[in-house]
């Protein structure tokens, strides 16, 4: 079947299976390998991307059901300004070691930072709770989310992410579960 | 009484580091990571990140009973699915003579099962299809008749004369029996137990646990038919060790193999065996003439792929009425599994087991270890654990406090006074290790100091008066890593001593060739702040090369905490080896003597005139250009070197943490952990940290969350992340980290390594406080994991045993 959506801002259509799973048609038919799986049980989220602004675990997601969304995953962080707050904050406070849960892990920060932007470490700790991380223990990455916090550049953070609360409410909902 | 600040070594024996034009440290010091700027975009490049032109996928289809006889296998339907292009058995691969493969530990392991399944999980078939759907669609049409036969899961019962016997392919084998190994003196053990005031034992489980990395396992091969070159991009925490093992299962010559580990998404031991899937790569790439790749779903990972811990530990302590630790005597059924595939050091089927002696001073002590093997998953030794450290000192530490409690001493107390003290280093211990260095009453205290221990003991006193369970447990450890001297450490025959290489080009900029293995510890900038510290080249003009057998020298590769302090060193006496050859060019350069010249910061100086002198940069171009060298000295700046440790290295650390109970629930919550580790001078204080807060994380999921247990038809029960439970953000503390800083002597950098100090000293920490607040019910003693359910069971009286589902 044919999907149409949009990927880091660029539109693409592609002809796939309708069993394919995003996480699939993002790394294999897109090649955008930044996005990785880690279980089949989405437990892990190191395939969250964002789908309409609201992370996903995109091996629970069909490409079909992505026909005409906007999707944007870590390939799309970086601008012409350069690393978006949460990456350099990831650098900066030892966010990361084996890098594989950091992509997920920073869609769901940037998700956060743009709803709330003065997170608690208890926000930041409930809203990353639906992924795991092996190495870092969660210390710095929480550290790294409130170096972000504390670093917006301008222009990065819209003052209101533009998101009605029903929805905030629901997304942090399919983070968490 | 002698205040903290008396006890603890402060002085790291070094300068402030001076800064490159970069703001990075020159030498040790806070440095962001080098790898970072490719992992925070996305481009970091694992396994199944890579591809081949023409690759196809492999598939691996999982045995679904723990034992039972393969009657027949029917592959032709699966043969005829549009999209496969090979179906391959156990009878294929017995008529290559590759049906069995050696393991790490001088066993035998089926890479197909032939004659019968001997977990649930093993692998029976293997499909290549065009694509990764495909290739699962075509197991669903592989037809394998099954006849089930009993099943060997509680360890317990393996030696039992009526118990199934797992290995019956072994030639005149007629029990579960692996082997039996002691260390320690048995006669004197008994005579201090004769003598002893107080003797107390227990009967704990270190249950069977994985590692679970968040990537998987796999492999991309490639057979080139017309070169007869592999390339196997693998998942390996151990190339080189990886390539030699390929050309003895294949028969493959190994100069005509090239192991590449690309990045890894984490490995703890999970990524050091041979696994079936490697092997069935390859043979498939042979088959096919195409490259394959297979990468292992998440519930092969945890049924299949190395596990570890399944240790029952019986441990009796004996002591004097004051105190006085006098002996400590275990024995230990070790549960191996399948196939005895053990990565550890051939000498010691045990590992390291018998330094359960601990940090402290006592002179008798014995151990006796029988391994068995049962119908589960093979491994042993994965996870972080030090070749089995992890197990040795949770024994001891629980020995230790459950002494506090029979003799009505605060366990900081009995710890304190029984402690090795910083003047009886070296120091031999009753099972034969030699200890470098340490302050173990500093590292103690240091830790009390940040806790504060007295204000914690009074609040909890307070709290028991309200009825409210809050608990205090303290572990101290020591851990021995950086296998390992050659005379006496080796895996299959290779001795563990890894090589280095080093390269300074012409303009300055140096690569440097190492054989670990990262898996996200942050090689690529540490090893170049090693070399920056010996050589004074800015660590962002250092590339360090790793992960590709044709490209780096060989080595035994990243586990048991042993890069830093072996290839590590041999980084520091490369550097050294070039400084040396450097000294020679400017000596020629600035027409010296060698014997002019001073060292000092990345310049040779004429001593007395330091205005006349050469940079390293400087040099390297005078070692490439036609200045006249003295005779011998050839020209370029490059050295190699194979480092052989002397010793282990002995980081130790106090650990303190906090919980409080839920009375209702059993729910444990984790309210403060404070640890004060000590790995010699940190190179990088940030990566050491990070690799700190890891293990903790691991130390309380392993208390607290993980096992893989198995129903009584052998089913494991933890076969995927809804059944085997890993710490959250939600279920670990903010840490408190601290640390005191003792060199080893034994190493060029005085650094004992750290990648596993808190996984293996975390978890008593965290029982021991759970005991401790469960002391009001009498509680003495529960096995991990501490799940709410166990604690609850534990506060009824009856905590239950938690390898097996039906007890």
């Amino acid at each position: 079947m044919q999907v149409t959506l949009t990927v880091n801002g660029e539109q693409m259509s592609a002809d796939v299976e309708p069993r394919v799973l995003l996480v699939h048609f993002i790394r294999d038919h897109l090649g955008l390998t930044g996005t990785h799986w880690g279980c089949d049980t989405s437990n892990c989220g190191a395939c969250v991307v964002s789908m309409d602004g609201v992370p996903v675990k995109s091996c629970t997601v069909l490409a079909a059901m992505a026909d005409g969304r906007t999707i944007e995953t870590v390939e799309g962080m970086e601008t012409a300004d350069g690393l978006h707050p949460i990456q350099k904050g990831f650098m900066e406070c030892h966010g990361l070691q084996c890098g594989f849960c950091t992509p997920g892990m920073m869609i769901t920060s940037k998700w956060l930072l743009e709803n709330n932007s003065q997170p608690s470490e208890h926000d930041i700790r409930e809203a990353i709770s639906g992924q795991l991380c092996r190495c870092t223990g969660y210390d710095n990455i929480v550290k790294s989310i409130q170096w972000a916090a504390e670093h917006p550049t301008e222009g990065t953070y819209p003052e209101s992410a533009g998101e009605p609360a029903g929805v905030q409410a629901e997304s942090a909902e399919s983070v968490n579960s | 009484m002698t205040t903290t600040e008396d006890l603890i070594t402060t002085d790291t024996g070094r300068a402030a580091s001076p800064l490159s034009e970069a703001g990075n440290p020159i030498g040790f010091g806070r440095m962001l990571r080098k790898e970072d700027v490719r992992f925070v975009r996305g481009a970091g490049n694992y396994l199944d990140d890579i591809s081949m032109p023409g690759m196809l996928h492999g598939a691996i289809l999982a045995s679904p009973h723990a034992h039972a006889r393969i009657v027949s296998i029917d592959t032709s339907a699966a043969e005829a699915h549009p999209k496969v292009k090979a179906v391959i058995t156990g009878a294929m691969l017995d008529g290559l003579s590759l049906a069995w493969m050696p393991t790490l530990s001088a066993d035998v392991q089926a890479v197909l099962a032939t004659d019968k399944v001997r977990f649930q999980g093993q692998e029976v078939a293997f499909v290549v299809a065009e694509d990764r759907y495909s290739a699962r669609d075509a197991l669903e049409l592989i037809d394998v008749e099954y006849e089930v036969l009993p099943p060997m899961i509680d360890a317990r019962r393996a030696l039992d004369a009526d118990a199934p016997l797992v290995r019956d392919e072994i030639e005149g084998k007629t029990d579960n029996h692996i082997f039996d190994w002691e260390a320690g003196d048995a006669a004197m053990t008994e005579q201090a137990f004769a003598v002893a005031d107080v003797k107390v034992s227990l009967d704990m489980l270190y249950p069977r646990s994985h590692p679970a990395p968040m990537e998987t396992c796999g492999s991309l091969a490639y057979m080139d038919p017309v070169t007869g070159k592999l390339t196997a991009y693998i998942t390996s925490q151990a190339p080189h060790a990886h390539r030699t093992v390929y050309a003895l299962v294949a028969g493959i010559p190994e100069h005509k193999i090239q192991v590449i580990s690309p990045d890894i998404g984490g490995g703890f031991g999970n990524k050091v065996p041979i696994y079936p899937g490697y092997v069935l790569a390859v043979v498939g790439s042979i088959l096919t003439k195409k490259p394959v790749k297979w990468v292992e779903d998440r519930s092969s990972n945890l049924m299949t792929t190395g596990f570890a811990r399944d240790y029952h530990m019986h441990g009796e302590i004996a002591a004097s009425r004051e105190g006085k630790i006098l002996g400590v005597k275990v024995d230990v059924l070790a549960d191996h599994g399948a196939f005895n595939s053990t990565a550890q050091p051939t000498k010691f089927p045990a590992g390291f087991f018998h330094i359960f002696t601990g940090s402290y001073d006592y002179a008798a002590a014995h151990c006796k270890v029988t391994g068995v093997y049962t119908n589960k998953a093979p491994g042993g030794v994965a996870y972080a654990c030090s070749f089995r450290v992890t197990e040795a000192v949770y024994l001891i530490e629980r020995l230790v406090d459950r002494l506090a409690v029979e003799l009505g001493q605060d366990p900081a107390d009995v710890r304190m006074n029984n402690l090795l003290k910083p003047e009886q280093f070296p120091y031999t211990t009753p099972t034969g290790w030699e200890y470098d260095s340490g302050n173990y009453p500093g590292a103690l205290r240091e830790a009390m100091r940040m806790a504060d221990y007295p204000a914690l003991r009074a609040e909890q006193a307070e709290k028991r008066e309200r009825g409210e369970l809050m608990g205090i447990g303290i572990s101290f450890f020591t851990e021995g890593v950086g296998a390992g001297p050659r005379k006496d450490m080796d895996i299959l025959g290779l001795g563990m001593a890894d090589g280095c290489e080093l390269r300074v080009h012409p303009t300055g900029k140096a690569q440097i060739r190492v054989s670990c293995q990262t898996q996200g510890q942050g090689h690529e900038t540490t090893f170049a702040q090693i070399v920056s510290h010996e050589l004074g080249i800015p660590p962002e003009d250092i590339e360090v090369i790793h992960g590709d057998t044709d490209n780096t020298p060989f080595g035994l590769g990243t586990y048991a905490s042993r890069s830093t302090p072996v290839s590590g060193a041999a980084a520091s006496v490369v550097s050294a080896r070039v400084r040396e050859k450097a000294k020679i060019v400017a000596a020629a350069a600035l027409e010296v003597s060698v014997d002019d010249l001073e060292w000092d910061h990345g310049r040779w100086q004429v001593k007395g005139d330091p205005e006349q002198g050469k940079t390293m940069a400087e040099i390297a171009l005078l070692a490439h250009s036609n200045l006249e060298l003295p005779e011998g000295v050839e020209g370029h700046l490059d050295a190699s070197a194979v480092y052989n440790p002397p010793n282990l290295t002995y980081p130790f650390g106090a650990y303190i943490c906090v919980v409080d109970v839920d009375k209702g629930t059993g729910g444990v919550k984790v309210r403060r952990f404070i640890a004060v580790d000590d790995c010699g001078p940190r190179i990088n204080p940030m990566i050491v940290e990070g690799q700190v807060h890891g293990g903790l994380t691991d130390g309380i999921g392993m208390a607290l969350m993980q096992a893989i247990t198995f129903d009584t038809d052998g089913n494991c029960l933890g076969g995927s992340f809804m059944d085997y439970l890993l710490p959250t953000s939600m279920e670990v503390p903010t840490f408190e980290l601290g640390m005191t800083v003792t060199p080893s002597p034994y190493h060029p950098l005085g650094v004992k390594g750290v990648g596993e100090s808190a996984t293996v000293g975390s978890p008593p920490a965290v029982v021991n406080a759970v005991v401790d607040a469960l002391a009001p019910y009498g509680v003495m003693h529960a096995d991990m994991p501490l799940t709410p359910a166990q604690v609850w069971l534990t506060m009824q009286g009856r905590p239950a045993r938690t390898d097996l589902a039906y007890e």
